[in-house]
């Protein structure tokens, strides 16, 4: 069989849509070595896993990527990815927080902490201390959080029993339309007319539903309206089970989503606190944060 | 802290609420822990250093089905743990 032959009958390369964009920042007017305390915290989520590096309790840089079937290999390969940008050692950071889903798998980690208490915290540095009602949409999970002015949790309430609502079930709607996932919220704005909300409440059966809709004659940006409707609708009841307090803050990698966020806003009648810091590391920072504090604690005794 | 532990979907709302404040100075020495016939409470040290009740992990995925044991038979004003715990720190939704 000739190379043209091969080609023409090999197996076309599958294109993987839901798969996001990995990341990696640190702020380089900075010199991390000037720090008299480092500490990190790893979000090892179900999805994804973040480290971020917090130098005297200011943020100084993080890396996120997709976690892999192995809790203790992601939460190494997240922090190696930021420590090989700066030319860190393990040795270099005085504490290591371990946090989400994976937290007690974090082989190196100092102390593990619960995604509610290190997404309050987070929420509080991103967005200051008006920050009081936090919606953390994660990969298989949503959590509603209330906190005080120090983000210190007063109230939360954790779903985990459905995917639909979260980033999984936005990648398995990603995949069915063959549309990269970080161009799904502004196509979900490119519809004539703003389409009836996917019904189903489980992502499986949104899935046939979504395909129904698309058999149905709808185009694929009407669909992916329709799922982020239902997808904003979903989690809206969940935080209205605990109040929406003045002071929103949306968390976790689908905070990305303008076409979920954008749709909460309008159902809520809130719009939720900007931050120029990328949302999906709030678990992450917080547990740094959490870290800083337990070290000043330590070198106050 | 209110921690709401459950989930909502298409048969309805399935939370129990524990006020973990109320916990830290339990009156009722932890009898949650033997009350609940599906052991589903255990005193954890929470994130910010304090002694609570809060369900196990690995029964936040079933509360529907472990908690309706209990419905049938004591109604929905005396169930075991809300019983047991004196303070009132356990409320159920449903």
């Amino acid at each position: 069989m000739n190379a043209e032959v091969a080609a023409a009958t090999a197996a076309p390369e599958k294109k993987e849509f839901w798969r996001w964009q990995e990341n990696t920042w640190y702020d380089e007017s900075k010199n991390w070595k000037d720090a008299k305390i480092i500490t990190c915290g790893i979000d090892v989520g179900s999805v994804s896993s973040q480290a971020v590096l917090v130098c005297d309790g200011e943020l100084y840089g993080y890396n996120s990527m997709r976690t892999g079937n192995n809790s203790p290999d992601s939460a190494k390969n997240a922090l190696q990815g930021i420590m090989d940008k700066i030319g860190m050692k393990l040795e270099d950071i005085n504490y290591v927080v371990g946090t989400g889903y994976g937290r007690v798998n974090v082989p190196f980690a100092h102390k593990a902490i619960t995604e509610i208490a290190c997404h309050a915290r987070g929420a509080n540095y991103m967005g200051g201390n008006k920050v009081r009602t936090i919606l953390d949409m994660g990969g298989q999970d949503c959590k509603a959080i209330h906190c005080d002015d120090k983000g210190k949790v007063t109230n939360f309430l954790m779903n985990d029993k459905c995917a639909a609502g979260t980033g999984r079930g936005m990648e398995v709607i990603s995949d069915l339309m063959q549309i990269p996932i970080a161009e799904l919220g502004p196509r979900s704005f490119d519809v004539e007319t703003e389409p009836e909300a996917v019904s189903s409440i489980c992502v499986v059966f949104a899935k046939s539903e979504a395909l129904g809709l698309l058999k149905a004659g709808y185009t694929k940006n009407m669909v992916i309206a329709a799922y982020c409707q239902a997808m904003a609708e979903r989690v809206v009841s969940l935080l209205e089970r605990i109040g929406v307090e003045e002071g929103f803050f949306i968390t976790g990698g689908i905070a990305k989503n303008p076409g979920v966020v954008k749709r909460i806003e309008r159902l809520l009648g809130i719009k939720q606190i900007d931050t120029k810091i990328d949302s999906q590391i709030a678990g992450a920072l917080g547990a740094a944060l959490f870290g800083y504090t337990l070290m000043q604690k330590q070198a106050a005794k | 802290m209110i921690a709401n532990y459950g989930y909502k979907d298409g048969s309805g709302e399935y939370y129990i609420s524990i006020d973990t404040d109320k916990c830290i100075d339990c009156a009722a020495e932890r009898a949650c822990l033997k009350a609940c016939p599906q052991q589903m409470f255990e005193i954890i040290t929470d994130d910010y250093d304090d002694e609570v009740a809060w369900v196990k992990k690995e029964k936040t995925r079933a509360l529907a089905y472990d908690c309706a044991a209990c419905k049938p038979a004591g109604g929905y004003t005396s169930l075991p743990c809300t019983t047991a715990c004196t303070p009132g720190a356990i409320k159920h939704s449903w």
